[in-house]
């Protein structure tokens, strides 16, 4: 029987707060991070966004960084969660020599390459950074301020890029390969992005609403998440927080950035996924849904949703409301959600609905809801047609 | 893993060709910084598509064609890539467009076509493969983060009867020239078949796309066998060593046991040194062959290498210009490919004749 890969720590930072506790007391609370920008300096102060309220000043000095490095906002972020899941699952510095570090990242540091970009030329104040807008450099610093020695690699699929790097890290575990890796991603708010997607005019003046019949666009988000995950021998003595169960990877093969209305790839993603988790459809008690809210996506979701669980979609939610989307930190942040949901049989409800889309009917869960949580199954799509879904469940 | 791996066809896109490499030919250029050899592009792509695409894609694509056409393979089964910096000229694009016009006005076409995964979601979308597509882009290791997990894909569903793994790295105008500000590339302008004779920092760049078709399926005519790849970290020269003689180990191999080694020494005088070190210590009596002189250091640029240890295999040829000793080799069975990632971080893939 498959009993999928231990998950024995997790660390998070998103606009909800600074570690686990604050993000599961914003999540029962209802209470979103949703506000305008103030640390990213962009001229679009109008676009609502989940932005970490903490400068990335405030953040090395935390961390005690010395005036020489060059972390970005996304390695600072990756490290405050990356440390916090270390702590919980009580890896020491030896073990960190010899565990595996996974990261997903979108756009790596390129804050930095936007703020000195047109300086490199004149100055040599911040070549440090010339390298930093590619995302294994973000992977790298994180890993090195933190002396994670094991097999290190980066995944950059856009918003789907957190959860592949779980994927990968459980599908390494499973094959013997490795014995303990922290997975997770990490993307920072930047000018680029914000630029990017209002120029594809996907972004929301106001608070996005999921799956509602009137939702006009996302929220940009930022923050960091990370699992530790180990093979059992390791994690027999330990406290399990849940189980990698399952997972799915499928492309959608149909725009660069558009998803297919009939959701081809997010389909695949959770058919294969419920496969390698080896169980039904109906076993799934909650879906964290990839729910950014534009027309596209969720439409996309919603005909997919209704094709895998074809009698019945179980209870489900976006958090990109309390959270904004956080690209390819994004299905880790997610992770961590779905696993507090098994941990404590509870449902985070999708903020900000008010009316079911007309051409689906969907219903996604409102308010918060106390019921038995078994198997979570959290989505995750982006550009390029990359679909991942992963399902998780208690440790039993 | 326990899977024997095949490479049944191949595609490559870079400064060099298969005829100025084997018919000792050798493209020369006088800048640190040179272009691809383009294919005839619309042989792949039709010419509509080819107007939005940039270096990257157009090299990738065609790059997967060519692999595919190689194998005899019509949709492969997933579609795993590795990227270093991803695709630079719409980058560049969108940036220099947001930065002048202060956040003013923006067209999305570039933004599009700026994250890393464009060029593997292009390739499923041209191919209408719906299958497994990851994207790695963990600097100059990420082509080898992609055959790593190939190998664990093909390893975990026998069933699979084509993967397709590959790399790809562009040149653009102004983040690529800003390897003459941060030590990357040489400050002297060198004409590239002298790198190794230059006693400097830095080195020379190109771009290029490594495309391989891999199968568990024993064809008669593949190129090699994919035996194993690893990246790792060490921190010295003798832990190089000792790490190379383990991962060699696992594969029931010693040092000695090696037909050709191909080191990714680069011309940078620090980074060159453990090259130098492993020269001597474990290699000495080893076919050394080296590579960058001709197609440049980019981050994907083992997938060269690949594609020449394949042709090697395939020729039972090498070419004078790869040779940095006198070893001789004539009929090579196992070559193994060492690259330095960063300072202390390295890669080693083996290849075996099928």
């Amino acid at each position: 029987m498959n009993r999928g890969v231990a998950i024995t720590g997790m660390g998070i930072i998103s606009a909800l707060g600074n570690g686990v506790e604050a993000n599961f007391n914003a999540l029962i609370a209802s209470q979103d991070g949703i506000t305008f920008p103030e640390i990213l300096k962009t001229k679009y102060t109008h676009f609502p966004v989940g932005e970490v309220k903490t400068s990335n000043l405030d953040l090395e000095t935390e961390l005690q960084l010395s005036d020489e490095h060059s972390c970005t906002r996304a390695a600072l972020l990756g490290i405050i969660a990356a440390k916090e899941a270390i702590k919980s699952s009580g890896v020491t510095a030896k073990e960190l020599l010899t565990t595996g570090f996974i990261s997903g990242s979108s756009v790596g540091g390129i804050d930095a390459t936007e703020k000195y970009y047109l300086e490199y030329d004149k100055s040599t104040a911040h070549h440090q950074f010339i390298p930093a807008q590619h995302p294994g450099f973000t992977t790298n610093k994180i890993a090195e301020h933190l002396n994670i020695k094991g097999f290190t690699t980066t995944i950059s699929t856009a918003c789907s890029s957190g959860a592949n790097a779980i994927m990968l890290g459980a599908r390494l575990i499973k094959a013997g390969e490795l014995d303990r890796v922290i997975v997770g991603g990490t993307d920072c708010l930047t000018k680029f992005t914000l630029n990017g997607f209002n120029s594809l005019k996907i972004l929301s003046e106001e608070k996005c609403k999921a799956f509602d019949d009137s939702r006009n666009g996302l929220n940009l988000g930022e923050g960091a998440a990370y699992l530790v995950l180990e093979a059992e021998h390791l994690a027999k003595n330990k406290q399990i927080l849940g189980r990698v169960l399952g997972y799915g990877n499928a492309n959608d093969a149909y725009h660069q950035t558009a998803s297919s209305e009939t959701g081809v790839g997010a389909y695949k993603a959770m058919r294969d996924a419920l496969e390698i988790a080896g169980i039904a459809a109906e076993k799934i008690n909650y879906i964290n849904a990839h729910g950014t809210a534009t027309r596209n996506n969720d439409l996309s979701e919603s005909n997919a949703l209704k094709q895998i669980f074809s009698s019945e979609v179980p209870d489900f939610s976006s958090t990109k409301a309390y959270t904004g989307h956080s690209l390819a930190a994004a299905g880790a942040l997610e992770a961590v959600f779905s696993i507090l949901s098994l941990q404590n049989n509870l449902i985070f409800p999708n903020l900000n609905f008010s009316k079911p889309m007309q051409e689906s009917g969907l219903l996604p869960i409102t308010e918060l809801k106390n019921k038995s949580v078994n198997y979570v199954l959290s989505n995750s799509f982006g550009f390029g047609g990359n679909c991942t879904s992963l399902i998780f469940s208690k440790n039993e | 893993m326990s899977r024997t791996i095949y490479i049944t066809g191949i595609g490559a896109i870079s400064a060099q060709t298969e005829e100025s490499v084997f018919s000792e030919k050798s493209v020369v250029y006088t800048s640190n910084i040179f272009q691809a050899i383009s294919p005839n592009f619309k042989e792949y792509i039709p010419a509509m598509a080819l107007r939005r695409m940039s270096k990257a894609i157009k090299m990738g694509l065609t790059a997967v064609k060519m692999a595919l056409q190689d194998a005899n393979v019509e949709l492969p089964d997933a579609i795993i890539t590795g990227t270093g910096e991803g695709c630079k000229q719409d980058t560049e694009k969108f940036l220099g467009s947001m930065l002048s016009q202060e956040e003013d006005l923006l067209t999305p076409t570039s933004f599009i076509q700026s994250t890393h995964n464009t060029v593997g979601g292009q390739i499923a979308l041209n191919l209408g493969c719906s299958g497994y597509n990851v994207t790695y882009s963990q600097e100059r290791a990420s082509l080898e983060s992609a055959l790593i997990d190939s190998v664990l894909l093909l390893n975990e569903k026998p069933s699979l009867n084509s993967v397709l793994v590959g790399g790809v790295d562009e040149v653009s105008n102004k983040i690529t020239s800003f390897g003459y500000l941060n030590g990357f590339l040489k400050q002297e302008e060198i004409e590239n078949l002298s790198l190794f004779s230059h006693k400097s920092e830095g080195t020379i760049t190109s771009e290029g796309a490594f495309f391989f078709n891999l199968t568990t399926e024993n064809k008669k005519d593949s190129y090699a066998q994919l035996k194993a790849v690893s990246s790792f970290n060490a921190e010295s020269p003798i832990e190089v060593s000792e790490k190379i003689t383990e991962f060699l180990s696992r594969n029931s191999l010693r040092p000695k046991d090696l037909d050709i080694v191909f080191l990714g020494k680069n011309g940078d005088l620090d980074q060159d040194k453990v090259y130098d070190e492993l020269q001597y210590t474990i290699f000495p009596k080893t076919c050394q062959l080296a590579y960058k002189h001709l197609s440049g250091e980019f981050n994907t640029v083992t997938g060269f290498a690949i594609w020449l240890s394949c042709l090697i295999f395939r020729r039972q040829q090498i070419p004078d210009i790869l040779k940095l000793n006198a070893v001789p080799s004539s009929n090579p069975k196992n070559i193994l490919l060492y690259n330095l990632a960063s300072n202390t971080s390295h890669s080693v893939i083996l290849l075996q004749k099928p």
